[in-house]
């Protein structure tokens, strides 16, 4: 049995026509099947439908074999336990910081952010060697300036429109990002062959 | 009343009478068995000078992070709780055996950990470990994964996957290219993950070499069965101390093949677990549907030279108390119930069958009250006193 994870969505919608490179067809669409996991085409092949923050943690503990997770979200997860043998080069965008257009900073101010990505942005801002306050949001980041809750937000940033439509934007970049296949370390060894066989397949379709 | 003085901490577990038992009957096997290979017990301080415990391994700075400090109120120093007992076992081997036989030592003890690895870790494993001193040839790895396998199969694995690996094929490779220490390291981390991707990028940034790059990016992808060996030898053929290693590897292969042939073999030679610490062959083993391996080891050679006396070195821990969780095998010994007797002739031929049932190894539970009963007592059988002596009989159905 191989059980691959995938988040709904865009993650789901771009990974289809790999899988389907590799000879794997699911049954259902998330979209409307309540289901949480996926028959496919092959008996010995699922997939597990589960929230995008979810996918490393899973692959992680052998929950999955297999999953497909972004870059933002194996760099906030830390990645340990997992090999991550090929990028996807689907759900591209950007990790930046991002403030209103007229934010300046004063030299010795603690800056507040605020993001879901807490690990990551502590990292990046220590790397320049710069104090700052981390705010963990879940949603609408855009909004934490606007209302004073925070100076910068550390979000993805795909068209920047939204960042636009609330007078932000984007300022320093943190990293490119795109969804990588991923794999737990144990499967790769007692599976070598049908996993291996698989990312061949789905190498020659991205 | 309240529930909170029943809350263990994070990563710590109460051990029940079924598991406990189930642990102490393996921990005997296992040291009797290591013993039967010439192996000998040693302890080693739980506690000992911070100092201590974190040389003699190159991974001083992780175990720094892993092990718990106390101030010792008489001298004023920092103490630690031990997180491994191998450095300690070196100091031993360093420091009282300075001839330059090889030596065989085991050990079983609690060790402490700071932080928990994964969620099925504990932070207080029972790290039972043995390390062999004083011989760097493959006969002595060999030996070493031997008894590992045994151990194993004493505590009931069946189906196991064996991970092979060296880390001085990478080690050779980065010293060839004359990587710094930040660039070897940046790249040990990319290699652990595999990150097929981010290697091309960055060796690409740092401008090495076409033909550097090839050898790379070839050695991410040397992992499968053992025929990535032959791949290897072929792919660094010019590498004399990677064809040495390589030779190791097939000389394992061979020797597993013939005497281990149950077990699933598996090569990975940018596998670098350890790699700030080992500095030779390497073997971690897995069970199927368990995400984690289970034990590992390998060589770590010259670790007693900051203890004054550097020898070549290879062992293996794993944690006994998380793999009685893991195996599917209990052992329970069957508890014989004896009846509360009031008669003072009776009771003293009870107290004489008991003795001896007890010294035959019998295990045999007496009642207290008039309230027990062979049920309430976990008792699977009974004593009765039939035909003028006591007999074992089995319970009668109600």
């Amino acid at each position: 049995m191989l059980k691959i994870a995938l988040s709904k969505g865009r993650i789901f919608k771009e990974t289809l026509p790999l899988l389907e490179h590799a000879g794997i067809i699911p049954l259902d669409d998330p979209e409307t099947s309540r289901k949480l996991i996926l028959d496919t085409n092959h008996d010995a092949i699922k997939l597990v439908i589960i929230r995008a923050t979810d996918v490393p943690t899973y692959v992680q503990y052998a929950a999955a074999d297999m999953g497909v997770a972004g870059k933002d979200v194996l760099m906030e997860h830390g990645g340990d336990g997992l090999y991550e043998p090929l990028d996807l080069a689907i759900a591209r965008c950007r990790l930046m910081t991002a403030g209103a257009c007229d934010f300046s900073p004063t030299a010795h101010q603690k800056l507040r952010i605020a993001t879901k990505y807490v690990n990551t942005s502590k990292q990046f801002f220590a790397d320049k060697g710069q104090h700052v306050e981390i705010i963990k949001l879940y949603g609408s980041m855009e909004l934490a300036p606007l209302v004073g809750l925070s100076d910068l937000i550390v979000d993805v940033v795909d068209t920047g429109n939204t960042l636009k439509a609330n007078g932000l934007e984007p300022k320093e970049h943190i990293a490119d990002i795109s969804s990588r296949l991923i794999v737990n370390k144990a499967s790769m060894k007692m599976k070598h062959a049908q996993i291996q066989s698989l990312i061949k397949k789905i190498a020659e379709a991205v | 009343m309240s529930y909170k003085h029943w809350l263990l901490p994070e990563g710590v577990q109460e051990v029940l009478p079924q598991q406990a038992q189930h642990i102490e009957t393996l921990r005997r096997q296992i040291l009797d068995h290591y013993a039967s290979w010439g192996y000998e017990l040693v302890e080693t301080p739980l506690i000992d000078y911070l100092s201590s415990l974190l040389t003699g391994t190159g991974s001083g700075e992780d175990l720094a992070l892993t092990t718990a400090t106390i101030t010792d109120q008489l001298s004023g120093r920092l103490l630690g709780i031990r997180a491994d007992m191998t450095p300690q076992v070196a100091r031993i081997d360093a420091h009282y055996y300075t001839d330059d036989a090889p030596r065989r030592f085991c050990y079983i003890g609690r060790v402490l950990r700071t932080r928990l690895h994964d969620f099925y870790a504990s932070r207080s494993p029972l790290q039972v470990g043995l390390e062999l001193y004083g011989d760097d040839s493959i006969r002595s790895d060999k030996e070493v994964l031997s008894l590992l396998l045994n151990s194993l199969d004493i505590i009931g694995f069946r189906n196991l996957h064996l991970d092979l690996g060296h880390v001085s094929i990478y080690r050779t490779l980065a010293e060839h290219l004359g990587l710094t220490e930040k660039q070897e390291n940046q790249l040990f981390l990319l290699l652990q993950r595999k990150a097929l991707t981010d290697i091309k990028t960055i060796l690409q940034s740092w401008q090495l070499p076409k033909r550097y790059q090839t050898l790379f990016l070839a050695l991410v992808n040397l992992h499968g069965d053992s025929s990535v060996l032959s791949q290897a030898k072929y792919i660094f053929a010019n590498y004399e101390t990677i064809l040495r290693a390589i030779d190791d590897l097939e000389i394992m292969n061979n020797y597993l093949q013939e005497y281990y042939p149950d077990i699933e073999l598996y090569y990975d030679l940018s596998e670098l677990r350890g790699y700030h610490y080992h500095t030779g062959l390497v073997f971690s083993a897995y069970i199927a549907e368990q995400g984690q391996c289970i034990a590992q080891g390998g060589r770590y050679d010259d670790i007693g030279e900051v203890f004054g006396y550097a020898r070549p070195a290879t062992g293996f821990s794993f944690d006994l108390a998380l793999l009685t969780q893991l195996s599917e095998q209990v052992t329970e010994k069957e508890r014989v119930y004896a009846p509360l007797v009031n008669d003072p002739t009776l009771q003293q031929s009870l107290y004489q069958a008991l003795n001896n049932l007890r010294q035959q190894g019998y295990c045999v539970v007496q009642a207290l009250t008039d309230r027990d009963n062979a049920k309430s007592l976990g008792c699977s059988k009974v004593l009765r006193y039939l035909d003028r002596q006591w007999q074992i009989c089995a319970i009668e159905k109600d």
